[in-house]
């Protein structure tokens, strides 16, 4: 238990670090200046996102597999993680694009994969809390997180035609196009920073997974053991309605 | 029993108990018209914009009618206690799946072949130069709809809420293949119609990639 308040404490420092190197360490950007520095935190929230929905493919794939519940809590904690990340994404991109673009949103293919991968994951999570049965929730939302993961390649893939066949109606060219050394490397700073936060919630969230389940498991074996009780014959007719 | 026949037979059993009736497919037809009309009272689109937005509209009202039509294949089974039955037939989970599958691919296109006519005549685009180009495009498309279709009809009949699920679940996976029918149907509707060989390809890559999954998940999806 010890271990994982040293490592909340650690990146929560590192966090803040990271926050005080995007705002004083990296450089002035030419042309967009200080609205730039939202990049640090906007990219290396898209990573841990990335990450995260990796698991989610992984944790799915193996509970098929396996069938072991703790694959099941891996990847609901996965997801939802992920989910944040990507809401993280979608707000501050617009912060961003508009002083910069000169509107909030664009159909550029990032921001529309971005958009559609929140709609799935919102989806997914949805699914999962429409079916009762845990193992039947499981197996569901597994079957349905492999066919989103299969579907965004083929997301990425028509958005990039799509793209190349309308016209673009961006103003300014990638952001990223030949980042300075210092940019880059507190970029890389922060994308870890953000790894490191999104596995300690993935974690977190696991272990409130796992207590549910196990409340859930009590609560069955509770009620099993109450109708066996009420069965037994000569057992004091203590409920309503039995005498 | 091979998977072919199993399947083959699933298929007459879906088609008789439709034919009884033919409430599924009426009511998805009268929605699917319902929709082509609705869109002239909100865009009131002239000769030109319908032939720009056409394509689109063809497409949601395809994916809509499809995403309220298939719920019934599985919820159906539940109803009736059928499923048990379905589950203890020899026959693999595969050759049911495959089964159904195919009775959707018929019933949804049963609705384009009544919704096409439809729409050439009141938004006045000539559909008939390029019908055999277009059925190819709607055959891939519609493939693709109701190979994810009837696998997410299954998981949506087990859960609360299961019609709203259903499309909840469908229309976001569907985006690529929204995509790609949109953009083949329309390049056929141009001055000059073309199959663009790219969309072609990205509709032929959904449903080989979706059909393989679902063969792969069947097991999954239908035990017990």
């Amino acid at each position: 238990m010890k271990r994982y308040g040293i490592a909340n404490v650690v990146t929560a420092a590192l966090l803040f670090f990271a926050g005080y190197a995007a705002l004083f360490i990296a450089p002035d950007e030419a042309t967009m200046h200080a609205i730039q520095r939202i990049f640090y935190f906007h990219a290396s929230s898209g990573w841990a996102a990335m990450e995260a929905s990796l698991i989610v493919f992984v944790a799915n794939v193996a509970y098929l597999a396996k069938r072991n519940p703790q694959w099941d809590w891996l990847a609901v904690s996965a997801a939802e993680v992920s989910l944040a990340f990507w809401s993280v994404m979608l707000v501050t991109g617009p912060i961003w694009a508009h002083p910069v673009w000169g509107v909030w949103w664009t159909w550029d293919w990032r921001l529309t994969l971005t958009l559609i991968l929140w709609i799935l994951y919102v989806a997914y999570l949805i699914l999962r809390t429409l079916v009762t049965d845990p193992e039947r929730r499981a197996v569901f939302s597994a079957i349905f997180g492999i066919f989103v993961f299969l579907g965004v390649p083929l997301d990425y893939l028509s958005i990039r035609i799509w793209r190349t066949q309308h016209p673009q109606p961006v103003v300014f060219g990638e952001a990223n196009s030949g980042l300075d050394p210092t940019m880059l490397k507190v970029f890389f700073y922060c994308s870890g920073v953000m790894t490191l936060l999104m596995i300690l919630l993935v974690r977190q969230r696991y272990k409130l997974e796992r207590l549910r389940y196990e409340t859930e498991e009590l609560r069955l074996a509770a009620e099993e053991h109450e109708e066996h009780v009420d069965a037994r014959p000569g057992a004091p007719a203590s409920r309503a309605g039995k005498s | 029993m091979n998977a072919a026949r199993a399947a083959s037979i699933v298929l007459g059993r879906e088609i008789r108990a439709e034919m009884r009736t033919r409430e599924l497919l009426q009511t998805t037809i009268v929605f699917a018209v319902i929709v082509v009309v609705l869109f002239n009272f909100a865009f009131e689109p002239s000769v030109g914009e319908a032939r720009r937005f056409g394509p689109g509209l063809i497409w949601i009202a395809l994916l809509f009618s499809a995403s309220l039509m298939l719920n019934p294949s599985f919820a159906r089974e539940q109803s009736n206690d059928t499923i048990y039955a379905l589950r203890m037939a020899p026959a693999s989970s595969f050759a049911i799946l495959l089964g159904k599958t195919l009775a959707n691919l018929l019933f949804l296109c049963i609705t384009e072949v009544i919704l096409l006519p439809v729409f050439s005549v009141l938004y006045n685009v000539p559909l008939l130069p390029v019908i055999g180009r277009l059925a190819l495009v709607l055959f891939l498309g519609t493939f693709g709809i109701v190979v994810v279709g009837t696998v997410f009809s299954a998981l949506a009949t087990q859960a609360r809420l299961r019609e709203l699920l259903l499309p909840l679940l469908l229309l976001p996976v569907l985006i690529p293949l929204l995509f790609a029918s949109v953009e083949a149907t329309a390049g056929l509707l141009e001055d000059a119609p073309a199959l663009d060989r790219t969309w072609m390809a990205v509709l032929i890559a959904f449903d080989v990639v979706f059909f393989t999954a679902s063969w792969l998940l069947c097991d999954y999806l239908l035990e017990e």
